[in-house]
């Protein structure tokens, strides 16, 4: 632990898992939706779903959503924010069982039409991570350069992107690859040092076999 | 490994030593080395911190509201208006920083998680009360600052800082000790002193519950706060008159954690025991869940 995570994070109250976490939850959510959100269904599940209301985890969630961080003071008033921006959010609370205690399910529709579900979990002093894209499993905790991919399960993908990373002089700090089965759809997620820029991602969408290439930036 | 890399507090102090300097310049070596910002930038970001525990006093002394539970609020200004019977102005000062900065917390304003959002009033409170009473400068205060923080991460790494993991003792607890280090640091203690002002304040909140009512941050944690910052203060004062720990601070830090192992469930953070079971803290967490149901 740093020094500036021991005095910090800098965050709008009560609590760094149930609040900041919950808000960078949001922003993460919005960030993966690549939109600006026009609808968000926000489940909450385990202790999220217990005492969301007291720790503002409801108006914490829906800040991110509308791209505040997590010391945005206009988190307090998120909801009507939500009003005025066009954002509809429809709220519920599950008591179906988790893997975890502070999760959410966010299924967002963007202003172009564009459809993304995730599944979010705050670890605790502010820190997330979101499991699931589309119901596909993922880890991603927001603080790196991303890359994800969507493509098919073959051999040669991984090596024909990160081979492509080194021709731009991305330097990767770790990498992950999941997949559902053997040849169906499989999802990379590769952390850079630096932003992935435009040119290097488009030689990487143009790889055969993969589907789509998705940047987030660390937030 | 680093040059002015410290795992534990007879680290730091054996690096300032060989030094011949403070805590504090080791503190922010290390953070520059593993950071690769510059010294300069690095004091700037932890002075910005002490901009926000301003801020975060003033949020909670002029907001006259209650939290959305209405648990808490008020009180800071309550004990601002009561003349001091039993404690001195900077006790009686920090006391009410404390309050005003849990509260604000309580009441979502913006705050320093120090090391935790429920712990959040201890450190600026009595850092700032001190600094008003003794006149200290703004680079003592940085200084200071960084000294706790340095300080809270040795306990993180041997221990915890997370009332989930270790209880209340790794929150409130931590924060008053890293408050005591910082107080004892501002008076002009030397360094060995610092770290006797901690471990003398950290050994005396061993075993503490975290037993939040309805699981929420604010019974008990909004007057532990106020309670702790009074604690801090007792404990660095005992230090600078050159009372030593029987036991040095990285044991007391290692005692801690061993406690916070055995320390049962119910009693770290899920309100399924102490405070949040009783009576009254049964019938609040009832009232806020059928609240929420309506």
């Amino acid at each position: 632990m740093g020094v500036f995570d021991v005095v910090g994070p800098v965050m709008i109250g009560p609590s760094s898992s149930h609040t900041a976490g919950a808000a960078r939850i949001g922003l993460m959510a919005r960030e993966i939706l690549k939109d600006e959100p026009k609808k968000a269904v926000i489940t909450v599940y385990g202790s999220f779903a217990k005492t969301y209301k007291g720790h503002g985890t409801d108006r914490a969630l829906v800040a991110g959503l509308l791209g505040f961080s997590a010391d945005d003071v206009r988190l307090r008033t998120s909801f009507s924010l939500a009003e005025e921006a066009g954002l509809e959010i429809d709220f519920h609370r599950s008591d179906a069982e988790v893997h975890h205690p502070n999760t959410v399910r966010i299924a967002m529709t963007g202003a172009s039409g564009r459809q993304v579900e995730v599944l979010g979990v705050s670890l605790g002093g502010g820190k997330i991570e979101i499991r699931e894209i589309n119901r596909a499993e993922v880890a991603l905790n927001g603080e790196e350069h991303t890359l994800i991919t969507v493509h098919r399960d073959q051999p040669g993908i991984i090596a024909q992107a990160t081979t492509v990373l080194a021709i731009g002089h991305i330097n990767v700090s770790n990498m992950r690859v999941f997949r559902s089965a053997k040849n169906a759809t499989a999802v990379m997620i590769v952390c850079t040092d630096s932003a992935v820029p435009p040119e290097i991602v488009h030689m990487i969408e143009n790889i055969t076999a993969i589907e789509s290439v998705v940047t987030l930036r660390p937030i | 490994m680093y040059k002015y890399e410290y795992n534990s507090l007879h680290d730091l102090l054996t690096l300032a030593e060989k030094d011949g300097t403070t805590l504090a310049d080791i503190v922010v070596r290390h953070e520059v080395e593993s950071s690769e910002v510059s010294e300069e930038k690095v004091r700037a970001m932890m002075d910005s911190r002490l901009d926000v525990f301003q801020e975060s006093i003033d949020a909670g002394m002029n907001d006259p509201g209650k939290s959305v539970s209405g648990l808490v609020g008020g009180d800071a200004h309550k004990l601002a208006e009561s003349t001091p019977t039993l404690l001195g102005a900077l006790a009686h000062k920090a006391a009410i920083y404390a309050l005003a900065v849990s509260e604000a917390n309580a009441k979502m304003f913006k705050i320093v998680a120090c090391p935790t959002a429920g712990s959040c009033g201890i450190v600026p409170a009595v850092m700032m009360a001190e600094a008003e009473t003794l006149n200290i400068s703004r680079d003592a205060m940085v200084d200071a600052l960084f000294i706790a923080s340095g300080i809270g991460a040795v306990v993180s790494h041997n221990a915890t800082v997370a009332g989930a993991v270790g209880g209340c003792q790794a929150e409130c607890g931590t924060a008053a000790a890293m408050a005591a280090a910082a107080a004892a640091s501002m008076a002009g203690g030397s360094n060995d002193t610092i770290l006797q002002a901690f471990a003398l304040c950290l050994k005396n909140t061993l075993g503490l519950a975290c037993d939040p009512v309805a699981g929420l941050v604010e019974v008990p944690c909004v007057k532990r706060n106020a309670v702790f910052a009074v604690e801090a203060l007792a404990a660095a004062e005992m230090a600078l008159a050159g009372i030593k720990s029987v036991i040095p601070p990285d044991e007391v830090i290692a005692a801690m954690a061993e406690i916070g192992r055995i320390m049962p469930v119910a009693l770290k953070e899920t309100s399924d025991g102490g405070l949040a079971r009783t009576e009254t803290g049964k019938a609040i967490a009832a009232r806020l869940e059928k609240a929420m149901e309506a």
